[in-house]
């Protein structure tokens, strides 16, 4: 008996090695629509859908593992997965440390939500997620910034007076507008050249393989439908 | 309510109490092991070794754990996929340490790419519990190393007079009694790995801290189950659970306790023996 398990085992290790290459793709699971973990514990969202399919293009086979905003660039640099696909604006700071594909977002509004509609967005106390571009935007505007580890954090902060409003990608604060008094204030505001999936730059390969698949899926219009999916019928596409 | 209590997520959240108590189970020995080690080398006559001994003390303690926690397992992980790389791929040509890359090639990954996330979750649940174990063993080895010159001189004299060589001496009196005088700092030490569990999600590992924190948050239509913030009641659970495994501890730490002052030379083992009268 043992030893029959022990094969068994043998099989399934070396059928492993011998199948597709496996890429982790690394996301944070707490930024729905885009990532999130549903009621049964999977990675789920816009991502996890593009990257399935993705991966599908490519006969790559893939795994989805979560790991924390903060540390998320440091551990795909240590090797611990393969890409990231949590939402992440392509911004010039981060390309210093990493790669990114073309972006399979467009570069996304990002907007103000509050309690109050008279809320002070330059000098008042702005929530953000630490990290973001839109952490680095309101310490631009002259507005006192106040950073928290996840969005619902921010979203938190706003609710208890801590902050005067919550600055994130627009898609993201969607859900919460209209529920506890919460509205969209002030103008929206476009920052970064759109998401994309991070690579380690010694990863090339891989990178012209997503860019090949992106470049597919946006040319059969396929990208444009998982984003209207997600996004609503108003949702950012991209136009050939 | 029953369906949403059964759902995959919440299973999670059921599961990493287990993953917690395990940890706790696992480490604690191996902790103590590394504690014990450390004292006997702070104590031994081979000046090298009581150097290493002290040191490790020394030098463990002195350093934030949040810090031990970050480094040692990413030094672990970083270290033996060096080797792996030496051996599995000796033509390996690039450079391991490309700016702020770790490169290595895909056969000596480890775990590998392609192996399940189990055995990911569970590489790193190791790498977890031996940063555990070094830091707590840090503690335990002083706490050790100052219950065994507790134990008085004057039964190691005996012991001596009897005849029997250090070893002896050691194995057959010093550390029977040292436990009475190094029991109450390794309490201490317990308590204070129970509560310290919360750590393991800077290793990537999800535990009940994260679970409760990502079940209670808002939850939007995009959910089967939507909810507003319901994190208090998620943290009122692990209350009661941290609390309840402190009272626990408590009984069984107190049991041992009264086992181990009988018959000893302590005000603890004088109480016993006028009870007993």
């Amino acid at each position: 008996m043992k030893k029959l398990i022990l094969t068994a085992a043998a099989l399934v290790l070396s059928a492993g090695v011998a199948a597709a290459e496996t890429v982790r793709m690394g996301t944070e699971g707490a930024y729905p629509p885009y990532n999130f973990i549903d009621d049964n514990g999977q990675v789920a969202g816009f991502e996890r859908e593009l990257g399935d399919k993705l991966c599908e293009l490519e006969s790559l086979t893939c795994t989805w593992v979560t790991n924390d905003w903060d540390s998320i660039i440091p551990n795909e640099l240590s090797g611990n997965y393969d890409t990231i696909m949590a939402g992440m604006s392509i911004t010039d700071e981060r390309k210093k440390s990493i790669d990114f594909t073309q972006a399979y977002y467009p570069p996304a509004a990002s907007a103000y939500l509050s309690m109050t509609p008279d809320a002070d967005l330059k000098g008042g106390v702005i929530a953000a997620q630490t990290g973001t571009i839109q952490a680095a935007h309101v310490a631009e505007t002259g507005a006192t910034l106040a950073e928290y580890a996840t969005l619902d954090d921010t979203i938190a902060a706003v609710k208890n007076g801590e902050a005067d409003a919550v600055f994130a990608d627009k898609d993201a604060l969607k859900p919460f507008a209209g529920t506890d008094g919460f509205q969209f204030v002030g103008d929206d505001v476009a920052l970064g050249d759109g998401i994309g999936i991070g690579l380690r730059k010694s990863d090339t390969a891989l990178k012209d393989k997503f860019n090949n698949a992106i470049t597919k899926m946006k040319a059969d219009g396929s990208l444009n439908k998982l984003l209207v999916k997600y996004f609503g019928a108003d949702a950012l596409t991209f136009k050939n | 309510m029953i369906c949403y209590l059964t759902t995959g997520k919440q299973m999670l959240f059921y599961g990493s109490f287990g993953i917690v108590l395990v940890l706790l189970v696992v480490t604690a020995p191996v902790a103590l092991l590394f504690g014990f080690s450390g004292a006997l080398a702070a104590r031994s006559r081979i000046t090298p070794l009581r150097w290493v001994g002290r040191a490790y003390t020394a030098m463990v303690r002195g350093v934030p754990d949040i810090i031990f926690f970050l480094f040692v397992p990413i030094a672990m992980d970083e270290g033996i996929e060096y080797v792996r790389n030496r051996i599995k791929c000796p033509d390996w040509n690039q450079p391991v340490f490309a700016g702020n890359e770790f490169h290595v090639c895909a056969a000596a990954k480890m775990p590998l790419n392609s192996a399940p996330q189990i055995y990911h979750e569970i590489y790193g649940f190791s790498l977890a519990v031996i940063a555990f174990a070094v830091v707590f063993g840090a503690f335990a080895a002083n706490v050790l190393y100052g219950a065994m010159q507790a134990v008085p001189r004057a039964q190691l004299e005996t012991a001596e007079a009897y005849g029997m060589t250090q070893a002896q001496v050691t194995r057959r009196v010093l550390i029977p009694q040292m436990w009475t005088y190094a029991l109450p700092g390794l309490s201490n030490l317990w308590m204070i790995l129970i509560k310290a569990t919360p750590l393991l999600f800077l290793l990537g590992i999800e535990d009940i801290v994260y679970w409760a924190r990502e079940l209670g948050a808002t939850k939007s239509t995009v959910y089967a189950y939507p909810h507003p913030d319901w994190r208090v009641y998620y943290f009122l659970v692990l209350l009661v659970f941290y609390l309840v495994m402190t009272k626990l501890s408590e009984i069984v730490l107190n049991r041992i306790n009264r086992k181990l002052s009988f018959g000893q030379a302590t005000a603890g083992g004088e109480a016993l023996r006028k009870a007993d009268i």
